[in-house]
């Protein structure tokens, strides 16, 4: 049964897809060269303030780049880091919960305890120690946002297969000759693909936020490429007399998360059939 | 017992696996001779520097005594200042603890009942107000959240001190930015284990028995929805440790998440690993005493084991 989508998941869509534009586009979209420096306007205010010019709309940071022009390419960072590191978690976490949940025994004991092993500690943990050591390339950054919730798929996977192994249908595709890859791709990873993009949708905020913070606190994404959160951690320093650098990233990377909540939760109402009979 | 001692077993190699990663990690990756003392340094510097530091071992000899200075609660001296690890941390952790004691309260005693008066009203307007604040708790980076209030009421209205420790004013706002997310996960939470509750037929049986509405919520439903709040007060406290190390650094508070960073971008080796060993040790604390709380709380899972 289709339902009426509701206004605010209407807005949310609707707002992600406008991101995703503008991230596709990137530099493309952005009015002005996002790494041109104009010393003569340095932290000009956004157009509609005393201290604003009609050039910039929403202003400029310290060496007088145009602050919408770096928002847009930072978006195209922030959200390019953040769907690879979803992609690579997912597909990793997937095959590992596979490969638990086909041999079971002591190779299910060992991956299952180091999920474990990193489920008990904050992520955050981690990825300041590595960060800290390996230096941070960005193919080391995205590789690290990969490491975070690959677990959850891993835990998820093999909850999953474990119990659609003992189901019928399964028994009756292994008796008809079919082979165990053969079983798990073409036949259980689709009845099992609702929970993963469930979880998708969970991961993918989440990991918005840990690119975001760790940008913030300057271990993250490095001049001269930037993020929201990079954006955001150097108008920090200039709170007091050009408050829009921090402010505007900061709702943005806000309105993102938001908004994929809000649409996330909208498609687990309507693929999580658990949810289906008590809806709180 | 059994259950004793397979938890200790599990605490035990979780801890030895996180020092021997930090090590093996923190040792093979770089060197620290060339961060601490600068490209200038002369060859005789950097042989004191290694004698010193025991860095002109071979990794096994220096692992070995690192895991058995470990095991004594010796963590070596900070490369930076020379200074105990065990002291540097000792004088910053009772920071952590004020901050991060200060927002737990804020969140257990503003999200738990306010996820329990949702529940009890749902679909009011209070329930919609509560679940509201806790999806932008939970959206709204701390980060942002700290910048907002040092621009509103540090450097606008002025009516609150922007960063350091000294009094406690300076508790609010770090305390509230790192508290609410954890207020809304457990409003949430809270409210869903009490609809739950409330849905069982031995509520709609007290209600027939004529027990009163607030005595229902209180000794009724309460205890049973306790088991589920219980588990996320615990989970939260990760979130609560990795929100410190964020929230720490945006209003200068001179706790252990600020010295973690700060450790970090100088490469002082010895104040990260102690770190990493310290706040992994709490976890593994945290996790046992949440499974703990629960055997006391539900006799069904101290019988099945």
């Amino acid at each position: 049964m289709m339902s009426r989508i509701n206004p605010i998941t209407a807005v949310a869509a609707t707002f992600l897809v406008i991101v995703a534009v503008l991230a596709i586009l990137g530099p493309y979209a952005a009015p002005h060269d996002p790494y041109q420096q104009n010393l003569l306007s340095r932290l000009t205010g956004p157009a509609w303030t005393e201290e604003g010019s009609a050039e910039f709309l929403l202003g400029t940071d310290r060496l007088g780049r145009d602050l919408l022009s770096r928002l847009i390419v930072g978006l195209q960072m922030s959200v390019g880091v953040a769907l690879l590191g979803t992609t690579i978690g997912a597909v990793v976490g997937t095959a590992v919960g596979f490969v638990s949940g086909h041999f079971e025994g002591w190779v299910d004991d060992a991956l299952m305890m180091i999920v474990d092993i990193q489920l008990s500690l904050p992520f955050i943990l981690i990825a300041l120690t590595l960060l800290a050591f390996f230096g941070n390339s960005l193919a080391l950054f995205i590789l690290l946002m990969g490491m975070f919730g690959w677990e959850t798929y891993a835990r998820l996977t093999r909850g999953l297969v474990l119990s659609a192994k003992r189901q019928a249908y399964s028994a009756a595709i292994v008796s008809l000759g079919a082979t165990s890859a053969r079983l798990y791709g073409r036949h259980i990873l689709p009845n099992i693909a609702s929970a993963l993009i469930v979880q998708l949708t969970l991961t993918v905020p989440a990991i918005i936020l840990l690119e975001t913070a760790l940008s913030f606190l300057g271990l993250g994404v490095q001049p001269p490429n930037t993020s929201l959160g990079q954006i955001l951690g150097e108008g920090r320093d200039y709170l007091g007399s050009a408050w829009w650098i921090a402010v505007f990233p900061g709702f943005l990377i806000f309105a993102i998360t938001l908004s994929v909540g809000v649409v996330g939760d909208a498609l687990r109402d309507r693929f999580d059939p658990t949810l289906k009979t008590r809806r709180t | 017992m059994e259950f004793w001692l397979a938890r200790t077993v599990r605490m035990a190699f979780t801890l030895f696996v996180v020092v021997t990663l930090t090590f093996v990690v923190l040792r093979t990756s770089y060197d620290p001779v060339v961060a601490m003392l600068g490209p200038d340094a002369t060859n005789r510097e950097i042989e004191l520097f290694r004698e010193r530091w025991n860095l002109d071992k071979s990794l096994i000899e220096q692992y070995l005594t690192y895991i058995g200075n470990a095991l004594r609660g010796d963590f070596g001296n900070s490369f930076r200042d020379g200074r105990p690890v065990f002291e540097v941390i000792a004088e910053r952790f009772p920071y952590t603890l004020w901050l991060g004691g200060v927002s737990y309260l804020f969140a257990v005693l503003i999200g738990i009942p306010a996820g329990i008066l949702a529940a009890l009203y749902r679909g009011s307007i209070f329930d919609r107000a509560i679940m509201v604040v806790s999806v932008v708790g939970f959206a709204l980076p701390n980060f942002f959240l700290g910048i907002l209030m040092i621009l509103l009421f540090a450097l606008i209205w002025q009516v609150l001190p922007s960063s350091g420790a000294s009094s406690w004013e300076h508790v609010i706002m770090p305390a509230f930015a790192l508290g609410l997310t954890l207020a809304g996960i457990l409003a949430r939470f809270t409210r869903s284990a009490m609809l739950e509750v409330l849905s069982k037929t031995y509520m709609l049986a007290a209600q027939a028995k004529g027990v009163r509405p607030a005595r229902r919520a209180l000794f009724h439903a309460l205890p049973n929805a306790a088991l589920s709040v219980v588990t996320i007060m615990g989970l939260i406290l990760g979130n609560l440790v990795a929100g410190t190390v964020v929230v720490e650094t945006v209003f200068a508070w001179p706790g252990i998440g600020r010295l973690l960073v700060s450790a970090i971008s100088s490469k002082d080796l010895a104040v990260v690993q102690a770190l990493v060993f310290v706040i992994a040790a709490a976890m593994v604390l945290i996790n046992l005493a949440v499974d703990l709380s629960y055997r006391m709380l539900d006799p069904r899972t101290r019988r099945s084991t």
